[in-house]
């Protein structure tokens, strides 16, 4: 582990711009950031590394002066600061720039730049000035714009960039950007990275969060990775390899895998196939086949396009190229629907947002998909209802076991089964759990596992998305790996699979095998 | 149940009010082989905005709202009316009329859910338009009919009961039947509650959406010819003035939540029977007529914040209030992500 300032041919170095040390932040119940250094030099993009719940919002947080510090100290300049709030960040020259572009979009694009600022004179707004000074700011990024057109008709990119401009009005020395490419294609990341390469130019210190494992390779001098709300370790890009980057970010767990499943089984009867299938903005075109009784694990980090496509293979978004077949015969996916009716379940990773109706109850929850595929004139009869919720309640061990009980009322862990539940009364032949495993105890975890295992046997195919590759490689079958919203590899998991194996593909993006 | 106890309190408490000022309020004779009696009279007059605001309940219950109700009263009556008054029969008439509340119903449905307009925009157009196709059918006139037969939809009797409370009878424990014992009501609760998780759960959403705007207009157009029979008449500019703002109270009311989700029929009957009660109040204990839409107002205000939870811990003492959460309330997403938990992998869609 390489600790900030620790020398190594780093006396030419200048001084950091900032410098955060110890910095420690406890929510109840949770320690978010314990110990954490980080320093920016100007003139350099610094990349902030972590899976998410890494800490890295709760760090740029404490450093924006959203949140004060438990521990630890942040100088800037020289000169210790604490933040009260973003603005008195910003007025000491640290502007950021979040994911979400926080704009409007009815204004013009000097309006934008330069609101709540804008140039006046005898207490009215000087329109020929401020429309001077933004396009002035405008072209320290190289950027000529009409700087009197709405804020709308620009690309993404280029709101991303008067954002950008924004920032730095204030004299900014530190700009901090929030995965600031999650929305642009590759042409428009590369404008940003001209940006940023010139502002970097003009000595400004740039801490670049983003997921893309290839854009912080081409853009990053020097990159700081957290892991659990520690500090892993500070390191030069060009030392750094992806691989190691990976292992770095995921943490290895040294404990033997014990594959669930038994022998290695064939699989000949393919159930779903999907030929070229991809969403613009979403996932390239993919070609994958699910065969009956085969548990698929998908493996890539956050934002690789795991959900993108588990979402398409369950009509809850419209592929906009491909085709689709199940059990041999061309079938179309186009709502949840239709892939309901040709077997498919889908077990969302949000389940709040994505599967849980909170005011209903338990019972009703768990046999929601079921009455649904029914309709509303056949319901359920209850002691139907209430044989099959008893069952279920029984088999996934749901706390507390009651039936009437309001959803919302509910554990993470028990949520999730009862989203399980759902669907596993339908008796699928392909279920999709997305993140079935996320943010629940140990304990569940593992019933889930197996469970997954013992509906494989039974001859269900599962499509198993987790962020954990010790999950992924336990039970299944093969892995299917992504990266950067790409299918990049399909690897028959057998003795030689080790997550380190995974960890390479997914950094070297397929490239290596 | 739990939450019928305030609505039910202060409608007890309105009808104690009453008995207080008048003291023969609760009798209730038979005359003429006809049911009299104060209590029998909101029941009556009462019964078209029951009828309204049971179709607006389910609206609501949707995560919509139906500004279009009224309108929709004042088209039924005047359909139906003209169609009698041109010797159509009537069935016909009773038919046509009804017909077309269903078809306006449907548009309703399909603007909000086809074309995606939020419901308050969607049904605002044929609140305005609404009130221009009633008069353009009674030709900008009040029809006056003189058929007996049609006088008994809101003015006649069924076994000494008014035929009004005989129709809502029926109504309501049709519309109990296809929500509480058919599956429509789970349906309904699951699309207010979660649009989204219901859509991937297989629920046909745009559907039951279409279904509850039709029955809402439904309700409104029976409401409608119950108004203009009682009267004989249909005025296409006053009939049904306002009513769905009253059906909109009455829902709240009752206790089902503008936001969606869960509804409550028996909460929505007690809602309307209060606002009834009240009006039925003011009469009957003397408040001067100009002030009376301001006293209503004071009450139905009263009546909502003794039901807010919140209101009564901060005013009735706040001994059983939880303390103050030490991390502001975030999403999911945030709350994940700034306390360290383990969070989403691959949470970032476009």
């Amino acid at each position: 582990m390489t600790k900030p300032g620790d020398g190594r041919g780093e006396m030419a170095l200048p001084a950091p711009v900032l410098t955060m040390r110890g910095i420690g932040k406890r929510f109840p119940g949770v320690t978010a950031l314990d110990g954490v250094d980080l320093r920016l030099l100007p003139g350099e993009v610094h990349a902030l590394m972590g899976e998410n719940g890494a800490g890295k919002s709760t760090l740029i947080k404490v450093l924006t002066g959203v949140h004060a510090a438990d521990a630890g100290t942040v100088e800037l300049e020289g000169r210790r600061v604490a933040f009260a709030g973003p603005l008195e960040a910003q007025q000491a020259g640290i502007s950021t720039v979040y994911q979400e572009v926080n704009l409007c979009a009815n204004l013009s694009v000097a309006e934008n730049i330069l609101l709540g600022r804008e140039p006046r004179r005898r207490g009215r707004i000087d329109w020929k000035r401020m429309r001077a000074r933004a396009t002035e700011l405008l072209s320290r990024l190289e950027l000529s714009l009409d700087v009197s057109a709405p804020l709308s008709s620009c690309s993404l990119a280029v709101q991303q960039m008067v954002a950008i401009a924004r920032a730095i009005d204030v004299d900014a020395r530190v700009l901090i950007l929030d995965e600031p490419t999650s929305s642009l294609d590759a042409g428009e990341v590369a404008q940003l990275f001209r940006v940023m390469r010139r502002l970097k130019d003009q000595g400004i210190a740039i801490l670049f969060v983003s997921h893309f494992l290839d854009q912080v390779y081409e853009i990053a001098d020097r990159m700081t990775i957290l892991r659990n709300g520690k500090l892993v370790g500070e390191h030069l890009t060009r030392e750094l390899s992806m691989v190691r980057l990976v292992a770095l970010m995921i943490g290895q767990e040294l404990a033997a895998l014990e594959r669930l499943h038994g022998a290695h089984r064939t699989f000949d009867r393919p159930l779903v196939e999907a030929r070229g299938v991809g969403r613009t903005g979403a996932v390239e075109p993919f070609t994958l086949t699910v065969h009956e009784g085969e548990v698929v694990g998908l493996a890539g980090l956050l934002g690789s396009g795991r959900t993108e496509i588990a979402r398409l293979l369950f009509g809850a978004d419209h592929a906009s190229t491909g085709e689709m077949a199940v059990g041999g015969s061309p079938a179309s996916l186009r709502t949840p629907r239709a892939a309901m009716n040709h077997k498919i379940a889908f077990c969302s990773e949000n389940r709040k947002a994505d599967g849980l109706i909170p005011d209903l109850t338990v019972r009703e929850n768990i046999i929601l998909a079921l009455q649904a595929t029914r309709g509303w004139t056949r319901p359920v009869p209850r002691e139907q209802q209430d044989e099959l919720v008893g069952r279920y309640i029984k088999a996934l061990k749901i706390s507390p076991p009651n039936p009437e009980q309001l959803v919302r009322n509910l554990s993470g862990g028990n949520q999730q089964k009862v989203v399980l539940a759902r669907w596993l009364i339908l008796e699928p032949r392909l279920l999709i759990l997305d993140e079935p495993t996320r943010g629940i105890d140990v304990g569940a975890k593992t019933e889930i596992q197996r469970l997954v295992a013992e509906l494989s046997d039974g001859g269900m195919a599962v499509l198993f998305i987790s962020a954990e590759l010790e999950e992924v490689l336990r039970l299944s079958h093969k892995v299917e790996v992504l990266r950067d919203r790409r299918l990049v590899a399909e690897l028959p998991n057998d003795e030689r699979l080790t997550t380190d194996v995974l960890m390479e593909t997914i950094a070297s993006g397929g490239r290596g095998r | 149940m739990k939450r019928l106890v305030w609505p039910a309190g202060v409608l007890l408490l309105l009808l104690a009010l009453n008995v207080v000022f008048t003291p023969s309020f609760l009798s209730i004779q038979v005359r003429d082989g006809h049911l009299y009696g104060s209590l029998i009279d909101i029941l009556r007059f009462g019964a078209p905005l029951i009828l309204v605001a049971i179709g607006m309940t389910l609206v609501i219950a949707t995560g919509g709202i139906d500004l279009s109700v009224g309108s929709v009263v004042a088209i039924a009556g005047a359909l139906a009316c003209l169609q009698i008054s041109l010797d159509a029969g009537l069935i016909t008439a009773i038919a046509l009329a009804l017909g077309l509340c269903l078809l306006l119903g449907a548009w309703n449905g399909l603007l909000v859910a086809a074309v995606g307009i939020q419901p308050i925009i969607a049904t605002l157009i044929l609140m305005v338009a609404g009130r221009g196709l009633a008069q353009l059918i009674t030709g900008g006139q009040i029809i006056t009919v003189n058929d007996p037969a049609y006088k008994m939809i809101g003015g006649g009797y069924w076994l000494t009961v008014p035929s009004g409370i005989v129709i809502v009878a029926v109504v309501l424990v049709v519309t109990a039947f296809l929500t509480r014992r058919l599956a429509l009501g789970m349906l309904i609760e699951s699309v207010g509650g979660n649009a989204e998780a219901s859509r991937l759960a297989g629920i046909r959403s745009r559907g039951i959406l279409v279904m509850v705007y039709a029955f809402a207009a439904l309700c409104a157009g029976v409401a409608g010819l119950m108004i203009s029979s009682n009267v004989s008449s249909a005025d296409g500019n006053n009939a049904g003035l306002w009513i769905e703002l009253d059906a909109i109270l009455a829902v709240v009311i009752g206790g089902t939540s503008l936001a969606g989700g869960r509804f409550s029929l028996a909460g929505t009957v007690l809602g309307a029977l209060i606002i009834q009660t009240l009006t039925t109040t003011i009469y009957s204990i003397g408040v001067p007529p100009e002030t009376t839409l301001l006293f209503k107002a004071l009450v139905v205000t009263a009546v909502c914040l003794v039901q807010s939870r919140s209101f009564r811990e901060k005013v009735f003492g706040g001994r059983k209030r939880a303390a103050a959460p030490a991390v502001p309330a975030a999403t999911d997403r945030t709350e994940r992500e700034t306390a360290g938990l383990p969070g989403p992998q691959d949470g970032v869609r476009p």
